[in-house]
């Protein structure tokens, strides 16, 4: 099988495109970004974050009245609904970081928990929450009441039924054990269960994630990501300045007059154009993630980092061709050599970033609600970043070396003579 | 075949073998497997659910402790030089100012601090003729911080233990700035943690002045003549634990500053049924044999007056000291036998030489975690399938040989994470799904080279040479492109990055291994095998 055979598409005359698509992009992101900022999880921000899931739909209203009267009315409770499953019965209740630091956090959580309890509870709240109960302490828990009568050599046994049970409300029921009896389907006896009763409460919800965020670590956490990301930048842009350089291969600094600056970004020119398109991407990227009010939490940056490889890669597989060509192709013009490498790059090009692409829409839809918006900036990171290596990396160099070069076929004889020669 | 060939092919095998062996060991059966698997890939917080705490040691106030001891010092080593400036008082955590020095005197008193107080710097005070501000070098501010961090994370460690986990973690977390990771796996209740980290378990036995306490603060200066005796100070009693003498009401004992006896100087510390009082409990402790030194004739001299008992700051009980004690003591009070056992846990840990304070909880439950593996897995498993579906249908043979690759990758991948311990977590999942991507690019890339020879006429021996040459600088390229910028997430990242990083770069390097060695030994062995004429099947 193969989809494309010979392509002769004239990618560097459509250059004009390009830089109308990528301006569009970016002044549609950046509108987003200024009107409406972008949108930081908690990770960044800092605050308090519950994570609820309930045995049916959530009782939103009465959530929201449950932290009214705990004085948290002005808390945000978010609905999780998965592309997979529309029935999560999540919901996510938020409560921003205050300023009145760490100890306010933790007395955060704690009234959101009395706020569902006060609300929501049924059990009695003097007994531990069966929902959040660990295999290891549900069986010492039962060796030590012992139901079932076996005495010391109960243990085997009663991890072995610890394990049953909570996997039974983890992966059957989701965690939300509304009501002990439920347990006998796992093969608790109704001894077990009446045993289960004296200790553990069961109710209508689960909680089943906590996150809380000094605003010290928040800030702390942003200008980490931003430095990593620069780091990462630099380190590529000097092992793509490096294998490529650009003043060599383009034989640019031919031309009389030249600024010192100039030579230095002829030397670099392949680098420093591979991350201002890597840069365009994570710029639209980042516009998009406002325009769409996804959130930005610490595995998003690791999401964009990755995209930031990816666009890379894409863009040096172009660019090795382009240096391959320019020492078989003697006397054609720059412009059309890296039209030649594009083209002949091309059905791997679609085929790697349509696999890839594949892979991150099934992490989309079926990663569920944690890798989310990881997910999401890699399903459009790869498009724009495909996009970007012949949309904006190749243009650019090819702009450069017209500017530099008076001319583009002279550079393309330029750098062919030295192949010749050496 | 030939021979290079065949030590090619043999080379490959041991290290699936080594991999194979890394991820199930060597089973006996299939739960021996499973049971392996689960042992040796660590599975993160989030996938397994736990609480993870990140707190901040309070460094400053150990370097403020310090400060304080050497003021004392200060203070004596001068008086006994005949050194007398006005007042010698505490600037700052790190500073010491020595206030309106004779300046006859200065020579003097330079010599000392040179010769006792190699730590601190001295320089005159500003806006004073003749004081002088002693200041903590920034070496030895650095070195208590060490300090005090070193003892957190062994106290804090010595705690979790006693919780029963399995494999806790407690270590240093980000660069310098004191802060400690806790992540402890199955525990989904971080306020019994919090609990246990963060109590107190400083012990001081001290002398009680005037052998009586007082129903509040004001009354006690009143009876000392508004002043507190020099080396003394103002300790609340415990309304819970201490017997006051007026039921329910406030007590305040006057105290000696120095504590003959500290929690640290302690050997061992068991709760006990209370013989005196039926139903309640108490702490026996035994002392170290230095500190039994001290409390023989300290009791001995002291007998008939009162001694506390102080536990974080609140004088627990006052006795009368009835003879001399050696090296065992009881601390007897109104404790129950959970406040006993804590207690004793609490001595026997020792105190946390600095407060703390929680930057960041988070807790997962047990189902979150169990949803995130499947979706994570789920995802991972379709991810695979369609893609090896595809480089079958697409490059048919050729295709084979990349879905070998890919999948030998996942498993050194795997096999990786179980023998440098490292844990999976939902962002190492992430990476895994990347590492396939990145496999299947190199593969892509070599096959559409291979094809653009064949179409150039090559033969396929030469084709399959030349495709894999030419693809490999750009593989290269790609993949330490992508691999520096995963070492500076794996590096200056934290937490789910650095999880993220670390699958991914193992991902990579078993990528050129599998989609460049693996995948061209089995080419040439293809390439031998076929008769001469036939068409390479890509």
């Amino acid at each position: 099988m193969e989809f494309f055979k010979q392509v002769d598409i004239d990618w560097m005359g459509k250059t004009k495109y390009f830089v109308a698509l990528s301006l569009s992009l970016l002044i549609i992101g950046g509108i987003a970004w200024a009107r409406k900022g972008l949108y930081y999880g908690i990770d960044f921000k800092g605050g308090t974050l519950v994570s609820v899931r309930f045995a049916g739909p959530p009782p939103i209203d009465k959530i929201r009245q449950g932290l009214t009267q705990q004085g948290l009315g002005d808390s945000e409770i978010q609905q999780i609904s998965d592309i997979g499953d529309a029935n999560t019965n999540e919901v996510v209740i938020g409560l921003q970081e205050n300023g009145q630091g760490e100890e306010a956090l933790d007395a955060g959580k704690t009234t959101i928990l009395n706020a569902l309890h006060s609300t929501l509870g049924t059990g009695d709240p003097s007994k531990q929450d069966f929902n959040s109960v660990s295999v290891a302490a549900l069986a010492d828990q039962l060796t030590r009441k012992d139901p079932l009568s076996l005495g010391t050599t109960g243990v085997d046994k009663y991890t072995q039924l610890a394990k049953q049970l909570t996997d039974y409300r983890d992966h059957d029921l989701r965690g939300v054990v509304s009501d002990l009896g439920q347990l006998q389907s796992a093969g608790a006896s109704p001894a077990v269960i009446s045993a289960l009763r004296d200790t553990y409460s069961a109710s209508d919800y689960a909680v089943i994630n906590v996150e809380i965020v000094g605003p010290k670590v928040g800030a702390q956490l942003r200008k980490q990501a931003i430095v990593v990301t620069l780091y990462a930048l630099g380190g590529m842009l000097i092992y793509i300045a490096l294998r490529f350089s650009g003043g060599g291969l383009l034989h640019l600094s031919a031309g009389s007059g030249s600024f010192f600056l100039w030579k230095w970004v002829d030397f670099v020119i392949f680098g420093a154009a591979a991350v201002l398109a890597v840069f365009h991407d994570v710029l639209i990227t980042l516009g998009l993630f406002s325009l769409l009010h996804f959130e930005i939490s610490l595995t998003v940056i690791a999401a964009l980092l990755t995209l930031v490889g990816y666009s890379m890669n894409d863009t040096i597989v172009i660019f090795d061709r382009i240096r391959e060509n320019l020492r078989l192709m003697r006397r054609e013009t720059f412009a059309s050599i890296v039209n030649r490498s594009i083209n002949q790059t091309l059905s791997r090009t679609i085929l790697t970033s349509g696999l890839t692409f594949l892979t991150v829409l099934v992490l989309f839809l079926m990663g569920g609600q944690v890798l989310r918006s990881f997910s999401f900036a890699l399903v459009v990171g790869i498009m724009v970043g495909t996009y970007s290596s012949f949309g904006i990396a190749a243009p650019l160099v090819v702009a450069w070396s017209h500017w530099r070069g008076q001319g583009a076929s002279q550079t393309g004889t330029a750098a062919g003579d030295k192949s010749r020669r050496s | 075949m030939t021979s290079n060939l065949k030590w090619k092919a043999v080379s490959i095998l041991i290290v699936v073998l080594i991999s194979v062996y890394g991820i199930i060991g060597a089973p006996t059966s299939w739960t021996a497997v499973k049971q392996n698997f689960a042992d040796r890939i660590k599975l993160g917080l989030d996938l397994q659910g736990g609480t993870h705490l990140i707190l901040q040691v309070q460094t400053q106030e150990a370097v403020g402790l310090e400060t304080d001891q050497v003021l004392d010092h200060l203070k004596s080593d001068l008086s006994d030089k005949g050194i007398h400036p006005d007042n010698i008082s505490k600037l700052s955590d790190t500073q010491i100012l020595v206030h309106n020095l004779p300046t006859d005197q200065a020579g003097a008193f330079r010599d000392v601090v040179s010769e006792n107080f190699t730590d601190w710097d001295v320089a005159p005070a500003p806006n004073e003729a003749s004081g002088y501000v002693l200041t903590m070098r920034p070496s030895s501010i650095a070195a208590i911080d060490q300090q005090t961090m070193d003892q957190s994370v062994e106290t804090i460690n010595r705690r979790i233990d006693a919780l029963g986990l399995t494999e806790p973690t407690v270590a240093p977390y980000g660069r310098g700035d004191n802060e400690i990771i806790v992540e402890l796996p199955g525990e989904s209740d971080p306020n019994h943690a919090k609990d246990v980290i963060q109590a107190g378990g400083q012990l001081e036995l001290t002398k009680v002045e005037g052998d009586q306490s007082y129903p509040s603060e004001a009354q006690a200066l009143a009876a000392l003549g508004g002043v507190l005796p020099a080396g003394s100070e103002l300790v609340p009693g415990d309304s819970g634990t201490s017997n006051p003498t007026q039921p329910g009401g406030e007590s305040w004992y006057v105290v000696d500053r120095v504590p003959v006896v500290t929690g640290r100087d302690l050997r061992h510390a068991t709760a006990e049924p209370s013989t005196e009082n039926p139903g309640f409990f108490e702490v026996a402790f035994t002392l170290s044999t230095d500190a039994a030194r001290r409390f023989g004739p300290f009791t001995e001299q002291n007998v008939g007056h009162q001694m506390a008992t102080i536990l974080d700051h609140k004088v627990i009980i006052a006795a009368t000291i009835e003879n001399r004690i050696e090296d065992s003591g009881r601390i007897t009070g109104q404790f129950g036998e959970q406040r006993a056992n804590d207690l004793a846990l609490e001595l026997n840990a020792g105190a946390l030489p600095a407060s703390i304070k929680y930057l960041e909880e988070r807790t997962v439950g047990p189902s979150l975690g169990a949803d995130s593996i499947r979706h994570g897995v789920q995802a991972s498993l379709v991810s695979l399938i369609v893609v090896l579906l595809f480089m079958v249908m697409y490059y048919r043979l050729s295709g084979v040989n990349a879905v070998v690759a890919l999948l030998l990758n996942l498993v050194i991948l795997l096999a990786a994470l179980g023998y440098f311990g490292a844990v999976l977590t939902l962002p190492g999942i992430a990476g895994v799904i990347l590492t396939i991507g990145m496999g299947v690019d190199s593969n892509v890339l070599i096959f559409e080279r291979i094809r653009e020879e064949l179409r150039a006429a090559k033969a396929p021996v030469s084709a399959v040479d030349l495709g894999f040459k030419r693809a490999f600088l750009t593989i290269i390229d790609t993949h330490v492109t992508t691999v520096v910028s995963a070492l500076f997430l794996g590096v200056f990242g934290t937490g789910p990055v650095r999880g993220f990083a670390v699958t991914l770069i193992i991902g990579l390097l078993a990528n050129l291994f599998t989609s460049v060695y693996v995948s061209r030994v089995i080419f040439d062995w293809h390439l031998a095998k076929m008769p001469r004429q036939a068409e390479l099947s890509i």
